[in-house]
């Protein structure tokens, strides 16, 4: 079957639609069966998504986290692994960022602290990608199951640190102290009102900017480097990979890395940008959603960015939705994720080969 | 001292359980050639379904059943997606456990109003520990009645039949003719499939197995163990028994003592709280409970040992064009 006779659109566009529709589908007949109207609860959810400044907000800041765990399970997708670890890599990748503020928040400015602390998140979030990495490329285990360790052992690694370690003296919250006010980052809304531009108030903040900025740096990096050719060779033929000469261990510990550092960059929307100290489970399955991101996204920056800013507004609308509505949970969003991660990934090809074949015998005919 | 051990002990098993369950039903499913990372999905299922029908219908047989077929229905989902469609086995586990951990929620909301629990189970509703015979009887006699009456006797039903799976399970796998076609489809598929059996029906067998031990170990979370659904009660009970599994070669025996050893950590873990150890100091919990999971990895780095799984384990069988 080959790809050439099959229009480009089908498999950008088409069949990912497909595979969407049937995920919100689902989700309509779930709602539905707890006896609610889904018509009337998407309603709800897009209002709340987009309706307003504010829900506009919140679904961009959501977007952020997602758009890093995104293009971590993506970038590492590309060299044919599977990062199950993202959860991990961002909870570390946070640690770094708190530690930075934590020890330069009464001496830097900001612009010290900032790029500091965004050069902490990646190399925590890759130290903590590099062991599984390391495994993998020389010692051959297998790195989904050591990332689902990773991210158990980080999480008791981050509750010891935190509650022996970086804990407020004197308070029983698990959390460190909250930084000083030159170690956050600005919100986007008050970068803008000076220049008379109202957003209302929401988390968003220069987080996003980064992430848009490593979507450009991971598509030029996939698509436009020799490393990143080695990285694609790698994915699609591991065997033809090592057979032209390219080191596959060494590519294999490199995408990890990148992978992992971009993970920990949720750290930086969290903690810096947001929570202002060090505190417990900020990641909240960000990592995990992340797959469906990448997966939705069809493994390309832009539908990454697209994916995410949907998921956002999931996670918004869903929050939005479970106040109107109080019999639906926000967890009604965990639920599309799920079905999206089955549908888009699980079950790719119930849809893709019967239409791929529907256009190949078109073409024919 | 020794009662101490043995009260350990006494834990161990309790904790051990749903872990012992839950690898064996790995152990079915990946020895078939399906990886499954979707045990903690199935578990959590199982464990809401079984909490639901045991509230609804006041009994923890009937609970037992929904909880068995929640989590079937959950292992055919991912037979649907794997064999018969040729998906991504560990995309499809993730998927399960999503929609599981989103879906109980959801429901338990819808159903019993009560933040994401079902109501506290009583009376029938919950297994009960079960007095061997005679128990009583040897409580006063030394060591011997504190291992019979203490150890051994005093647990409910679903404990003795998780360590009755672990001999069944090893009969099963390599005495029974229906074993020996699940381990080929799990090394060699294509050689199954050329002695004219079916490789689709055999792992679809393999994941109701899966399916079934799934549920008890869920039954066992939410109407045993615990009195009633709470919510993500599973905990990370499920990657903990693919550890285990891992830990255990794929094979029940040393999986049971994986489930075992585990276990043993985490009743460590929870007496170990604040004690101040001679010479080390405090020993941090988290230290403990992370144990399984730094082990797991050592052993598939092949520090200690090597860990080799199935041949075919993950990919999916496409029979050859003619």
């Amino acid at each position: 079957m080959s790809d050439a006779k099959v229009p480009a659109w089908v498999n950008i566009a088409l069949i990912p639609f497909l595979n969407i529709l049937l995920a919100f589908i689902v989700s309509g007949l779930v709602i539905l069966a707890i006896g609610e109207n889904p018509i009337e609860a998407a309603g709800y959810l897009v209002y709340g998504a987009f309706g307003y400044d504010e829900g506009i907000g919140y679904t961009l800041y959501y977007a952020t986290n997602l758009i890093f765990t995104g293009l971590a399970v993506s970038v590492a997708f590309k060299g044919g692994l599977f990062n199950i670890g993202g959860e991990g890599q961002a909870y570390i990748g946070g640690l770094g960022v708190g530690l930075v503020c934590l020890a330069l928040d009464h001496t830097m400015p900001l612009y010290v602290i900032a790029p500091l602390a965004i050069i902490g998140a990646a190399v925590f979030g890759a130290a903590w990608a590099y062991i599984p990495a390391y495994l993998q490329a020389r010692r051959g285990s297998h790195i989904v199951i050591t990332t689902i360790m990773f991210n158990f052992i980080a999480s008791s690694l981050m509750v010891y640190l935190i509650v022996n370690w970086l804990k407020e003296d004197g308070r029983m919250a698990p959390n460190s102290r909250t930084f000083e006010e030159n170690a956050w980052l600005p919100y986007l809304h008050e970068l803008l009102s000076p220049l008379g531009i109202d957003i209302g108030d929401s988390p968003l903040n220069m987080a996003f900017l980064v992430a848009l900025v490593c979507c450009v740096f991971v598509w030029g990096l996939i698509w436009h480097t020799r490393w990143g050719y080695q990285l694609r060779t790698l994915g699609t033929n591991p065997t033809a990979a090592r057979y032209a000469g390219i080191d596959t261990a060494k590519v294999t510990i490199w995408a990890m890395l990148i992978s992992g550092g971009l993970a920990g960059f949720v750290g930086i929307n969290e903690i810096m940008g947001v929570n202002h100290n060090l505190l417990l489970n900020f990641t909240a399955g960000y990592g995990f959603a992340g797959i469906a991101v990448s997966l939705m996204g069809r493994n390309h920056p832009i539908g990454i960015v697209l994916a995410a800013i949907l998921f956002g507004a999931l996670y918004q609308g869903g929050a939005e939705l479970a106040f109107e509505i109080p019999t639906i949970t926000p967890e009604i969003v965990v639920v599309i994720q799920g079905l999206v991660i089955l549908f888009s990934g699980a079950l790719e090809h119930m849809f893709k080969d019967r239409i791929e074949g529907f256009f190949i015998r078109r073409a024919v005919a | 001292m020794f009662e101490t051990l043995i009260l350990m002990l006494d834990a161990t098993m309790r904790v051990s359980t749903p872990l012992i369950f839950a690898a064996l039903a790995g152990l079915y499913s990946e020895r078939a050639g399906i990886v499954d990372i979707g045990l903690e999905g199935k578990i959590l299922g199982s464990a809401f379904a079984a909490a639901a029908g045991a509230a609804i219908f006041g009994s923890a047989w009937i609970g037992l059943c929904f909880g068995i077929m929640a989590s079937v229905s959950l292992a055919m989902v991912h037979g649907f997606a794997c064999i018969t469609h040729r998906g991504d086995h560990i995309v499809s586990g993730v998927a399960i456990n999503t929609i599981v951990a989103g879906l109980t929620v959801t429901l338990s909301m819808d159903w019993f109003g009560m933040g994401g629990q079902t109501p506290t189970l009583s009376g029938d509703a919950r297994f009960l520990s079960i007095t061997l015979p005679f128990a009583d009887a040897l409580a006063d006699v030394p060591v011997i009645g504190l291992i019979y009456s203490e150890l051994l006797s005093g647990h409910n039903i679903l404990v003795y039949l998780a360590f009755a799976m672990v001999p069944m399970t090893f009969w099963v796998i390599y005495k029974t003719r229906f074993g020996l076609r699940l381990r080929a489809v799990g090394e060699n598929p294509h050689a199954v499939d050329t002695a004219g059996i079916s490789v689709a029906f055999i792992r679809y067998r393999a994941l109701i197995v899966c399916g079934i031990l799934c549920g008890l170990a869920g039954a066992y979370l939410s109407t045993a163990h615990n009195a009633g659904f709470l919510k993500d009660m599973s905990a990370g009970k499920g990657y903990m028994a693919l550890a285990a599994l891992i830990f255990g070669k794929w094979r029940p025996v040393p999986v049971l003592f994986a489930c075992l050893l585990f276990g043993f950590l985490d009743a460590v873990a929870v007496r170990m709280q604040g004690v101040v150890l001679p010479g080390i100091g405090e020993v941090p919990v988290q230290a403990i409970e992370v144990l399984p999971y730094v082990l797991t990895v050592l052993l598939l780095a092949g520090f200690i040992g090597k860990a080799v799984g199935p041949k075919a384990v993950g990919r999916p069988y496409v029979k050859e064009r003619a």
